[in-house]
């Protein structure tokens, strides 16, 4: 699979040129067409989302990139079951960068993110389905001239009252003779394909090594070109020789450009081998001196004056002043890689005035317009193809473009097609990161127990400012995505005040799987808990009385409660604890189980998750996104840190910035709530609750609260003895 | 010239010898199946078998390898049990450390017919995944030893 787009690209630029974009942002209907000429290809494209070949086959044209997520599979499935076709014969394509695959709720862009895939795309590739299927239902009751109303489509083919049949592929050509429906309608009744667990249609590309991910393109004369850069975030180059790299057999040219200094041979390891021989002066800039310890010195200075306020229910500070008993505390979260196990990487072929991309992007227009930048091209003049992606995890939806950017100016300085490739130590030096964090948090409790005032205060870099997206995000100096969970959160706090710090130094921040969840979810989570104990209260039974209210996210909670055995002695040893948190739509709820080796490290072993994302397109997709998101979190949990000395990156690798492995891996238990709610997002929901339920579980286990990320056996001895 | 034989034939790629395998697979055969994760042997992308052990491909000199067989996931058929399991359990997420993932699984079974959840740990820990699909590794793994494996939790 992963068929080079080539194929249909001219396909593609017909019926394109034929679709409106304004009418397909009007309507979210692509209904224009340009299937008057695809019929003379003789197969049958009735909308920018699919076309029929005379075969049967049902090709899915996907807007979203894959990096792990199922995407192409669980939006063929949405365009399969309106379109009645039979699965067998359904098979995906990436889309180019065209209007009509811009995102159909974030605005004129394409982009993977947000956990938005098949939320966002429901309507429109159900739509899509429909008016195909009408179509072709009205192909065959012209062939058989009879009332269109009297035939029905199944599997494949359109049958008619007296059980004559024809398949869609011996429709094709007849119903793209027909006008599109303006308002095709969707089947009524029961699912077949939506809600159960076909496999994904990519597995097999992806076990036997054919799937072409962004590091593995190739073009004829193509140079691989490895980057030398930056010790420092911002540092310039002030001279290079390369005089020993130019020397080494099969390096073609070594170059500045913005980026660093490129340097461009036959294959990766002689591109390796010449940087390690260059000599290069740097001007470092200003951020030569950054350092995590003062940088966090700076944060919890920030934590104790008034920020700009997020939320505010009530009176916090008032109540708190007047209110003796106070409990405070201080948390501490760190720099994260995304770290996907394809490092960056981008081709770029420049000829004059065409140039074709072709790598592994979350954020194709705002990669390619980066690209024209940098080329002095139209966006459209680039012909942006979308790779696999080995991960993204938001990393590869850059708001800098910068591995795009990078292999743009490198094509332009070299006139060669260039594939950059990043080492890992790269991937991971060059940022971005998620960013620190720093949380004061007071509360005080009523005469239950229960919270009467919660005085939340965040300290970090915003994500937000400086890109394009600053005037759609960031509200009155808010990011959203700073403050998103703790400002949103459901319990029942009547005196609930957010502040907000955002301090700006030079560290490239990001979006990182979960985004502004994956560091309030471990404040709100661990704080309630230390709530919950202070007042001898059940953490469980707490959480439940708070979220009263609300009964999606109790039921999430209870259902998690008695599918983890909550309340049953666990053997000796063993802690247990619970988190619920709600992002993308989702509600989450997970229990975690630790021990402690001897070495003093916690040892996860019994992951449960309850989940309700609202209606379901592919459970085990869902099911896989839930373990997947719990490892990546499990990773921050007890290892991921990204820290910084004298400017510089301390962690390069997997050695220094670990990841959770096969023998760390817990047991994992997904419930999925049946649900028919509409649709939540699941790729990042999975991720929130596993460091508090696991810093939780630590504290039931051992009494001690850990408010510093990852759980390591150094920051527990601290916590110890700060204790 | 170097004669390297891999997947069964012999090939000759004239590259230096200290040039690890991983790049003479992938830039120079085209067999690109065989991935890069972090060039020091600690991700376990680069995994191929040489006389059947696995062996990270990012470390090891091309010239150390001659007259050894070399197995790449290209070598691996697709009806072959661990490969049938990989599906059977939607092993794979982004994919991308799928393929030395299934290598490091092949020489296990080679060499052990029935492995237990201990025994699958130690094989294969070296090998990362980003999207964290071990529960399935270890689930395909018993599935293709032909041993029955334990699902996780299922719907409510």
């Amino acid at each position: 699979m992963n068929k080079r787009p080539e194929i249909d690209r001219r396909q593609f630029i017909k019926t394109s040129a034929l679709l409106g974009g304004g009418l397909l942002l009007a309507c979210h209907l692509p209904f224009g067409r340009g299937y008057a000429e695809a019929a003379s290809d003789v197969s049958f494209a009735p909308n920018a989302y699919l076309h029929i070949g005379q075969d049967d086959s049902v090709t899915v044209i996907v807007n979203k990139s894959e990096m792990g997520q199922g995407v192409y599979t669980s939006l063929p499935m949405l365009v399969a079951e309106e379109l009645c076709c039979d699965w067998k014969n359904v098979t995906f394509r990436a889309s180019p960068v065209a209007p009509e695959y811009n995102h159909a709720e974030f605005g004129p862009i394409m982009v993977t993110g947000g956990s938005s895939s098949v939320r966002s795309e429901w309507s429109r590739l159900s739509l899509a389905g429909a008016a195909a299927r009408e179509l072709l239902v009205a192909a065959a009751a012209e062939e058989w001239q009879i009332d269109p109303a009297t035939c029905r489509a199944e599997k494949g083919f359109v049958i008619s009252s007296s059980g004559a049949r024809l398949s869609y592929g011996k429709l094709a050509a007849r119903a793209a003779q027909l006008p599109v429906p303006k308002e095709p309608k969707l089947k009524s009744g029961k699912s077949n394909i939506l809600g159960t667990a076909v496999k994904r249609l990519d597995s097999p590309a992806k076990i036997n090594g054919r799937a072409i991910f962004g590091i593995d393109v190739h073009a004829p004369g193509m140079l691989t070109v490895v980057i030398a850069r930056p010790p420092v975030f911002g540092a310039k180059i002030v001279n290079f020789n390369a005089d020993k790299a130019r020397a080494l057999p099969g390096v073609r040219s070594v170059t500045a450009v913005e980026a660093g200094v490129a340097v461009a041979a036959d294959d990766f390891w002689q591109a390796l081998k010449g940087r390690d021989l260059l000599e290069i002066t740097w001007d470092e800039g200003m951020w030569g001196g950054i350092s995590t310890p003062a940088m966090r010195e700076q944060y919890a200075a920030l934590a104790l004056t008034p920020g700009l306020i997020a939320r505010k229910d009530g009176d916090a500070p008032a109540v708190l002043a007047a209110h003796p008993g106070r409990i405070e505390a201080l948390f501490e979260l760190p720099y994260l890689a995304h770290a996907p196990m394809e490092p960056l990487n981008c081709f770029v072929d420049l000829k004059g005035d065409s140039c074709l991309i072709r790598t592994g992007s979350q954020f194709q227009t705002v990669d390619r317009a980066a690209a024209a930048k940098v080329t002095g091209l139209k966006p459209e003049q680039i012909v942006f193809e979308t790779t696999f992606l080995g991960g993204g995890f938001g990393r590869r939806a850059c708001t800098g473009s910068d591995f795009v950017i990078e292999a743009a100016q490198v094509a332009k300085a070299l006139g060669t097609p260039v594939k950059v490739v990043r080492t890992r130590e790269d991937d991971m030096r060059a940022g971005y990161y998620r960013p620190m964090w720093y949380d004061r948090v007071v509360a005080c409790l009523d005469k239950k127990g229960y919270p009467l005032a919660w005085h939340h205060r965040i300290v970090g870099q915003s994500i937000i400012a400086g890109t394009p997206f600053e005037s759609a995000i960031v509200k009155e100096g808010i990011d959203h995505t700073s403050v998103e969970g703790a400002v949103d959160t459901l319990y029942a706090i009547p005196n609930l005040q957010v502040e907000l710090h955002s301090p700006k130094n030079g560290v490239p921040v990001l979006w990182w799987r979960s985004v502004g969840h994956s560091h309030t979810a471990f404040v709100m989570e661990s704080f309630l808990d230390d709530l919950a104990h202070t007042t001898g209260k059940d953490p469980y039974k707490y959480r439940k009385t708070l979220l009263a209210n609300h009964p999606r996210q109790l039921k999430v909670l209870q259902t998690a409660a008695r599918k983890a055995d909550w309340g049953k002695p666990l053997p000796k040893g063993r802690g247990r604890g619970i988190a619920v948190h709600q992002s993308f739509g989702s509600i989450t709820a997970q229990v975690a189980e630790v021990s402690l080796d001897k070495t003093g490290a916690i040892r996860v072993h019994r992951v449960v998750c309850v989940v309700d994302c609202g209606r379901v397109v592919n459970p085990d997709t869902v099911t896989a996104q839930m373990e997947s998101g719990i490892i990546f979190g499990l990773s921050a949990t007890l290892y991921g840190a990204i820290t910084l000395k004298n400017g510089r990156v301390e962690q390069d690798n997997f050695d220094s910035y670990p990841l959770v492995r096969m023998a760390a891996a817990p047991k994992i238990e997904v419930y999925i709530i049946d649900s028919q709610e509409s649709p939540g997002g699941v790729g990042e929901p999975g991720v929130p609750p596993i460091a508090p339920a696991v810093a939780n579980a630590l504290f039931a286990l051992s009494g001690t609260r850990v408010r510093t990320l990852p759980l390591t056996p150094e920051n527990i001895r601290a916590a110890i003895k700060k204790a | 010239m170097i004669t390297l034989s891999i997947n069964g034939k012999a090939v000759q790629v004239n590259v230096a010898a200290d040039t690890p395998l991983l790049w003479v697979l992938r830039d120079h055969l085209q067999l690109i199946g065989t991935k890069f994760g972090c060039g020091k042997g600690l991700c376990g992308s680069c995994t191929v078998l040489v006389n059947g052990k696995p062996l990270r491909s990012c470390i090891t000199p091309v010239g150390e390898l001659q007259g050894k067989p070399v197995t790449t996931i290209e070598g691996i058929p697709e009806n072959h049990p661990v490969m049938l399991a990989w599906l059977a359990e939607e092993v794979s997420q982004c994919g991308y450390c799928q393929p030395g993932q299934i290598l490091s699984a092949v020489a296990l079974l080679a060499e052990t017919s029935k492995p237990d959840d201990v025994a699958i740990d130690r094989a294969m820990s070296g090998n990362l995944c980003r999207c964290g699909t071990y529960g399935r590794i270890r689930r395909a793994i018993h599935v293709a030893s032909g041993k029955k494996a334990d699902k996780g939790g299922k719907n409510q």
